[in-house]
């Protein structure tokens, strides 16, 4: 075999998923191409993030097999798409965990798990490990947004799957549940060592899981790289850097303040006359400093 | 009162209520595909094959009756293969009157079925997909059972409205006592003897038992939303 520093050839093409495929959609923002050309070693965690109609969901829904696009996927010797040639979403052995969790609303939290396979260790074993057990007899209507995600989470694993793909799975939660359940997620793909793409708006939840991070735009992959490289925004010599959108200029006595929402939470910033001048309510601003040293509490 | 009631003829009833079961268990069999396949088509030709699954509800009686009753009869080339393979004739006769009500009822097994498949979540039927399920796995275990008042709906309607045919069972059966004389075309012929007492009670009798019928219907419907809190 060729040799060459890239790990992905090191590993040769048996451990690789390929995905090259090339699909018109026409979302929101009218005409797009969407447009993917990458190589995911198995085991990744990739994060897949990007404004919303960037063609996230579609990526995921071609993966699975659930929409038809042009090119070619291939996981290891397995070819799932080339051509007319499109291996059906049944024989894919894939995981899926949908925004909305999707669950047979038929059937109880254990059905829910065995209906994928029959293993009744595994979905105790699963069950156990995402505190599910006392819940296993209810029906999906009675449990919790957390609970429901954590059930889909279970069933998605429950064909032990070669890829498993998660389209804002935490979207729709609390922090605090979030930030249990992303130690759940991390728990379980590394447990199974299954290969992940998860698609996700939250910077502090791609840095916590993912090995790489995909950012789309129109279609296309505009950045590839580590959590660090790829969300760290700050440049320079500055130390802190926030992204956040200004809201609203107050005039307090003789000086201008800003209010600035940066994630969750609201913060105030003077702003200079000089300043004030390129500042439009409602745009993306960066707050960054310099010099002070940060006490963390 | 009661001596009337003992002295009266139950067959036409039982006639209706076989006929209406029979309808309804192969309109079930033939329905759920058919609304699966409007469901979950793409095609540009669905909105024909809709049209012309709708067609009975706008369509009298007597011209479906009448075309059924042509192409059945021993003159035509299907009426005169049945007669000459199997010596079965296809019209006078229950036979007859279960064709006849099987294209007459088809809209009310197929429309509740096919909402019912439609109002399902897109993404719980693609994870059955995705779990390895095939198509005939998914519509068993996954779609029907969750759409239990629609089914619930497509058969008792079915079974209803086949009781209550009258035209179409009219001329494409006659009225033949104990084999095609339904209640519907008895009570016609005892107002057309202007026997009106057991007229009276044959129309007294209809009526209670489609009331209670959907009585059933729409307090099972209720219960079932309550519990999956949903539809």
């Amino acid at each position: 075999m060729y040799l060459t520093d890239d790990r992905a050839e090191n590993l040769g093409d048996f451990k690789m998923i390929h995905i090259n495929i090339n699909k018109k959609l026409y979302g929101s923002n009218g005409k797009m191409d969407l447009d993917i050309d990458i190589k995911i070693v198995q085991g990744e965690f990739v994060a897949l993030t990007g404004l919303s109609g960037s063609g996230k969901t579609t990526l995921l829904r071609v993966l699975a097999g659930l929409e038809e696009a042009k090119g070619r996927v291939s996981l290891g010797d397995e070819v799932w798409l080339e051509g007319s040639h499109s291996l059906a979403p049944q024989k894919r052995e894939i995981g899926f965990v949908f925004q909305d969790y999707a669950l047979f609303a038929n059937m109880s939290v254990e059905e829910n798990l065995l209906f994928v396979s029959k293993d009744k260790a595994l979905a105790s074993q699963l069950l156990e490990m995402t505190e599910l057990t006392t819940l296993k007899n209810r029906l999906p209507n009675t449990l919790s947004g957390g609970q429901k995600q954590r059930v889909s989470l279970c069933r998605a694993l429950m064909g032990r799957p070669k890829l498993l793909l998660m389209d804002e799975p935490l979207s729709a939660l609390d922090p605090a549940m979030r930030t249990k359940l992303q130690n759940e997620i991390l728990l379980l793909h590394k447990a199974f060592g299954t290969t992940t793409i998860m698609v996700s708006h939250d910077p502090s939840e791609i840095y916590r899981l993912s090995e790489r991070v995909l950012v789309l735009e129109e279609g296309k992959v505009i950045s590839d790289g580590s959590a660090k490289e790829v969300l760290l925004k700050t440049t320079g010599s500055a130390k802190f850097s926030f992204e956040g959108e200004l809201l609203d200029i107050l005039k307090v006595d003789v000086i201008h303040v800003a209010i600035i929402a940066i994630g969750q939470q609201l913060v105030e910033v003077v702003v200079s006359d000089e300043e004030l001048k390129g500042l439009v309510v409602g745009q993306r601003v960066n707050v960054s400093t310099k010099a002070f040293s940060p006490t963390i509490s | 009162m009661i001596e009337t009631l003992s002295q009266l003829d139950f067959t036409p009833f039982l006639l209706s209520f076989k006929l209406a079961l029979l309808t309804t268990l192969i309109l079930f069999v033939i329905s759920v595909p058919l609304a699966w396949y409007l469901s979950q088509t793409r095609s540009k030709f669905k909105p024909f094959l809709e049209a012309l699954t709708a067609l009975p509800i706008v369509l009298p009686p007597s011209v479906l009756g009448f075309y059924i009753l042509v192409s059945l009869s021993q003159n035509s080339p299907l009426g005169a293969f049945f007669d000459e393979t199997f010596g079965i004739k296809l019209v006078f006769n229950f036979t007859a009157l279960v064709i006849a009500s099987c294209f007459y009822s088809l809209p009310f097994m197929v429309q509740p079925l096919q909402g019912g498949f439609e109002s399902l979540n897109k993404n719980m039927l693609e994870a059955s997909y995705i779990a390895g399920k095939s198509n005939l796995i998914t519509v068993l275990k996954v779609a029907l059972p969750n759409i239990k008042p629609a089914v619930l709906t497509a058969l008792i309607i079915t079974f209803s409205h086949t009781v209550g045919e009258f035209g179409v069972v009219l001329m494409v059966g006659g009225s033949i006592p104990e084999e095609t004389k339904v209640a519907s075309v008895a009570i016609y012929e005892m107002v057309e003897m202007m026997d009106y007492q057991s007229a009276h009670i044959y129309a007294g009798i209809m009526i209670l038992m489609s009331f209670l019928v959907l009585l059933s219907v729409y307090v099972f419907n209720g219960r079932q939303s309550r519990k999956f809190g949903r539809f």
